[in-house]
């Protein structure tokens, strides 16, 4: 009982939370309420029992993207959202579409948490029975990011370093912004 | 914000605690919520609060550009390594298990290691993007000077 009133509450406030960036128009007011709606997420993640997305949700989508926004705002001139030309008719009724065969969709997905579902069939049983016991590690998540999928890992922690190098090739400049200075 | 004394004293205050919380959920990872990358991020977000607080030149002096573009590649480099060194040993790539003489121990070692060449990468990352955006002149500033 109290779960669902918790759930209804947290889609509440994410359902308000996307009418209010669609809604407004100031880009800081937006880039904050962008980090509302990650964190009311994290909170939903919380509620399913997936500590660590919450936490990744929490730390990465509420914390750092929201300051990495704000940075881009600072560098930017203008602090408001031009207004459409055009109405948008036509995007609405292909979202309203999509939207709803997706809705349709789920008609036919497994109820959240069903152990018959093929999901909890395949290969899950065999990491919570052996992760312990092959890896040492209590915590099944860090087991199999770490251990069973780590080529997976690999390929994430180059996916970050690859931004990080796209980042510096594109707007870093020299080595940093203060030799950037001098030289001109 | 450099002349606030309030932020200036809570911000030396926070710093440490907010980085001993990285290497909490590093190094805890194993038995709670939490591994490499959500602690490189929270090690990047104590740089940046006290990058706000103090500015970017006395954090540059602290945390240089150059050595974080070394951290950020040796973190990839050890991972992709350790990788390396247990195909060398006779296993498959990524196989911890052959790291020390007995295969938990070994498994440990490698995670352990992973979880925190992750955290390296993560937090030097964040912290070069967060730098390359700080730093980088506002285009219409240009013609002040």
């Amino acid at each position: 009982m109290i779960d669902t009133m918790i759930d209804i509450a947290l889609m509440a406030f994410l359902a308000i939370c996307a009418i209010a960036i669609i809604k407004t128009h100031n880009l800081f007011v937006i880039i904050m309420l962008f980090g509302i709606f990650s964190l009311h997420s994290a909170a939903l993640f919380v509620v399913m029992d997936a500590a660590d997305v919450a936490f990744t949700e929490a730390a990465v989508g509420t914390g750092i993207s929201t300051v990495l926004m704000l940075t881009t705002l600072a560098l930017t001139k203008k602090h408001r959202e031009k207004k459409p030309v055009h109405r948008a008719r036509l995007p609405l009724l292909v979202v309203l579409i999509t939207g709803s065969a997706l809705v349709y969709g789920t008609y036919d997905m497994p109820s959240f948490g069903d152990p018959c579902s093929p999901a909890q069939q395949h290969i899950k049983p065999r990491y919570i029975e052996n992760s312990v016991a092959e890896t040492g590690a209590p915590n099944v998540v860090t087991a199999v990011l770490a251990s069973y999928r780590g080529y997976d890992t690999l390929g994430e922690v180059t996916v970050i370093f690859t931004a990080g190098i796209g980042v510096m090739l594109l707007i870093g400049g020299r080595f940093n912004g203060r030799n950037n200075k001098e030289n001109r | 914000m450099k002349h606030d004394l309030i932020l200036r004293v809570i911000a030396k205050y926070l710093f440490p605690v907010i980085a001993l919380f990285a290497f909490y959920v590093l190094f805890h990872g194993e038995y709670g919520p939490g591994g490499g990358f959500q602690a490189g991020v929270i090690l990047s977000v104590a740089f940046i609060f006290y990058a706000l607080v103090f500015g970017m030149e006395t954090t540059e002096k602290v945390l240089p550009l150059k050595v974080l573009r070394v951290l950020a590649s040796s973190g990839v480099l050890t991972y992709a390594g350790t990788g390396v060194a247990t195909l060398l040993m006779g296993g498959n790539f990524l196989d911890y298990g052959l790291l020390l003489s007995s295969k938990a121990a070994g498994q440990q070692l490698g995670i352990l290691i992973i979880e925190l060449s992750v955290g390296i990468t993560v937090s030097a990352v964040m912290l070069i993007i967060f730098y390359t955006f700080a730093n980088r002149r506002r285009p219409w500033e240009d013609h002040h000077d």
